[in-house]
Order: C-alpha cells, then structure tokens, then sequence
C-alpha cells in the first residue's frame, strides 16, 4: 500500500488554484484562434483579440484573468491503494485553498452561510468530490468556478417522451437566457442522465475535458457539434455584442437513468473555463 | 472613434453618449457590488447621508482581486449588474448618472434611467488583468469589513467602456445583434 502524506496534497491543491487562475488552457487558445477565423462581426473579432491580450498579461505579470476566482470545486480520484497520512484528506484540501487563495492574490469570494453571508476570507469551503478507483494513482483536479456564468446554469426533468429534441430545445433555451450575462463565448456543460443531482455533477464535469476532445459515443458527438453550431447561429456574439462567436465548445457527458425520467443539466462557463489536474 | 469623457458625468455628458459608442472614462469613479448596494439603499431609506456625494457619480460593480504590492489593485473587471438591479432605481433617484458593470438591465432600471438621465457601461467581462492596468490609484473608503465588496474610490485613466443603455433607453444588447444579423443577409 502507498503512503500519501497530506502536506503533499495540500501542496497541489494550493500550485493547482494558482496555475489555473493565471493561465488560459492550450485548447481555449487554438478555440480563439478558430473562432476569429470564422467570425465575420468586427466588434466581435476585436473582443476576442482583446481576451487573448487579456491572457497574455495574466500569464506574463502572473495574475488572475478574472477578478472572480472563483470557489474552488476540487475533484479527487484516489486509488483504493494509496492510504493517505498525517491528518485529515478533507482539511488538506481546504488547506490548499486557503494557502492557494493567499499567497497567490486570489480573490476570497465564499460565504460560510447562504443566507447570513459573511465572508470567510480564505475562501473555503472547497466544494469537494471523491472517487474511489482501483489501482495506487491520485489525481487531483482543481477547478475554480466563476458565479457569472453559474447563475445562468440549469437543470430541468424533461420526459422520456422529449427525447433529443427535448435536450436540445432545454440547452438553446438556457444559453439564449443567460445572453450576455455570463461573459459570452462561453464553455457549455452538459449532463444527461442518472438523477436530480447526476445529472449536474455530470454537467460539472463535461467543463472538465478539454474543448479539443468530443465524447467518445457519436450520438453525443455529434450533438455536441449541433449543439455549438445552433448556439452560435444564436448571434449573441462576444459579450453579447452580437456575432457568431457566443460558445466556444460543448461538451456532453452522460450516465444510465430511470424508466421515467431523462434529467438535463447545463452548467456555463465563461472562456477561461479553468481547471488544472495534478498526479501524486 | 472612441469618445474620450472626463468625471464628473454631467447632464450634457449623459446626453451626449449614445448606443453602441465606444468610451474612454478618465476620473473618479466608485465601485459596489451587492452587499455594498443593500447598506446604500438601508442608508437612503433612513434619510441617512452617504458615505460618498453619488451626484453625477458612476458607480462600477466590481469586486478586485487583492493587489500586488507596490500595484494600486488587482484584477478588476465588471461583475454581472442584473443583481444589482433592485437596489439601482433609489441610487439613481438621488443623483447617481452611470453604471458600469456588464450583463442585461431591469425594466425598473431602464425605465428610471430615461427619467432621471442615466447611462448605462459594459467594461469587457473576462478581461480583468487588462482592464486593472486603467486604474492608477485606489483607495478604500467604505465598509473595509466586506473586503472585496468594500466601497473604494478609484482613479482611472482611459477606461474602456460601450455605451450599452443611453438615456433614451436604447440597449446595445438588442442594436448590436440586429446589426450582426445584418451583415448575413
């Protein structure tokens, strides 16, 4: 059995919030590059050049891109033969938050309680998910979660009988409402499938593979490329200033569901849909 | 062409600046975000002062990251303004003349803006790290126990802005997408 001590957790969690607020993933890059190729709209060619400049100084001044950091949604999939050491895998984790957020400017935007609202000023809690895997890996993946774009998230309880017109109507629906709001182009998540709360971890987690992989079943595949043309045939465009350019990808994951249900998840990200991923 | 405008906003300011323009803001301008606005409004409804005069004012809704030293601030670009929306007509009903901040309107606000003569920004969303090189000195003066939903006054420099509701309430969410269409025909 491997040991794993926990300060060595708390170190990656804290580099993972970091790197992932300073810096614009490789396949968000190539998606700027493809979308000014193919936008017509001047205002939103400029848009798009002035969010890569606004990479480009994230990157070379090391500083956020986005004033809102986010809160922390950390993802751990921890071989069942790693046996963890020297205190508690929860509070390392958190740990690594308030160490990341600190020493690395972040913005500490978390609230202890939803309705009394007082800031904890280290911007935990993480939200935290495990999974348990064969094998002696731990992976960990951060992924710091803007609330512009969250609160145009949503999730709906179609019927069986909506099918995939059902989902695509839902996902058109959502994008079209949140509109300018959260920071267009966007990164769509998409869950469907299992349950209630599956179907918006699963939407969560689509935000986690690059933009530059389609899901491995055609089906979803290709409603993926349907999808994303349908979204930007919207002409929502960058900041909502009108143009193609209103998502940059959309990404499906899905999971088994009941006889009587097809639950439907849509989780928004703005561009810089950040995340990072370390092996211990 | 950008329009190049100077703090404070005057009428003839608020009158000038149409849909769609694009601005240059230099001046003194205030920030607030939600837990700001609600303590602005509490303060109104009980005939209390202000702690800062937001006659001819713009106030941006933004929350900064913290700066670096020797940096008057962090990364700092708009938050979404709908949550602002309820708190927005008394502000404006007591003199305040802009916004800034990125995401749609209420009709409430709308409607209290073409009364009162009011202008309505977007700053680019997402492009905090550049925007943040605009503002030259800030400083906290208000409500320092909510952190980065603290009041602070900044100075800026050339702020790039679009005029997205002009005081006749013309909104540049719709213009700017019909203009997009257009070039398809």
């Amino acid at each position: 059995m491997r040991e794993l001590h926990v300060s060595k957790i708390t170190e990656t969690v804290k580099k993972l919030c970091i790197d992932a607020n300073y810096n614009l993933t490789d396949d968000i890059r190539e998606r700027f590059q493809e979308a000014k190729a193919k936008e017509s709209f001047p205002m939103a060619k400029n848009i798009i050049d002035i969010l890569i400049e606004n990479a480009d100084i994230a990157k070379n001044e090391e500083r956020p891109m986005c004033q809102d950091t986010g809160m922390a949604v950390v993802f751990l999939e921890v071989g069942q033969e790693v046996h963890i050491v020297g205190g508690s895998l929860e509070e390392a984790i958190h740990e690594g938050v308030r160490q990341g957020y600190t020493e690395g400017l972040l913005r500490k935007s978390v609230v202890s309680d939803p309705i009394e609202r007082i800031n904890t000023k280290d911007n935990t809690p993480a939200v935290i998910y495990y999974n348990v895997v064969p094998g002696d890996d731990f992976k960990v993946i951060v992924a710091p979660k803007g609330f512009g774009s969250e609160n145009m998230s949503q999730l709906k309880m179609l019927k069986p009988a909506d099918g995939i017109e059902g989902v695509k109507d839902f996902v058109l629906q959502v994008v079209r409402e949140a509109g300018p709001n959260p920071c267009p182009p966007i990164v769509v998540g998409i869950g469907i499938g299992g349950t209630f709360d599956k179907a918006a971890f699963l939407a969560k987690k689509a935000l986690l593979r690059s933009t530059s992989e389609r899901n491995e079943k055609p089906l979803y595949a290709e409603l993926e490329e349907e999808l994303l043309n349908a979204i930007n045939d919207l002409g929502i465009g960058p900041q909502g200033f009108g143009g193609r350019t209103t998502a940059l990808a959309v990404n499906i994951e899905t999971y088994g569901t009941h006889i009587a249900g097809l639950p439907v998840a849509v989780n928004i990200n703005c561009h810089a849909t950040r995340h990072g991923e370390a092996h211990i | 062409m950008s329009k190049r405008i100077t703090m404070p906003l005057t009428e003839d300011k608020v009158k000038s600046l149409k849909v769609g323009d694009s601005v240059l803001l230099t001046g003194i301008i205030y920030t607030a975000r939600d837990a700001a606005h609600k303590r602005l409004v509490d303060l109104l409804e009980e005939g209390k002062e202000l702690p800062f005069d937001i006659e001819e004012q713009v106030i941006y809704y933004v929350g900064p990251t913290p700066a670096k030293e020797g940096q008057p601030i962090g990364s700092a670009g708009p938050t979404t303004s709908y949550r602002m929306d309820s708190y927005t007509p008394p502000l404006l009903e007591n003199g305040l003349k802009g916004m800034i901040g990125k995401g749609k309107r209420s009709d409430a606000v709308i409607n209290t803006m073409k009364k009162c003569g009011a202008v309505y920004f977007a700053a680019i969303g997402g492009a905090a790290a550049l925007t943040a090189k605009c503002v030259k000195t800030s400083e906290v003066i208000a409500y320092e126990d909510l952190g980065a939903e603290a009041i602070r006054k900044l100075y800026v420099e050339d702020l790039p802005l679009v005029v997205v509701i002009d005081a006749e309430g013309n909104n540049y969410y719709e213009i700017g997408q019909q203009e997009y269409f257009k070039t398809l025909r």
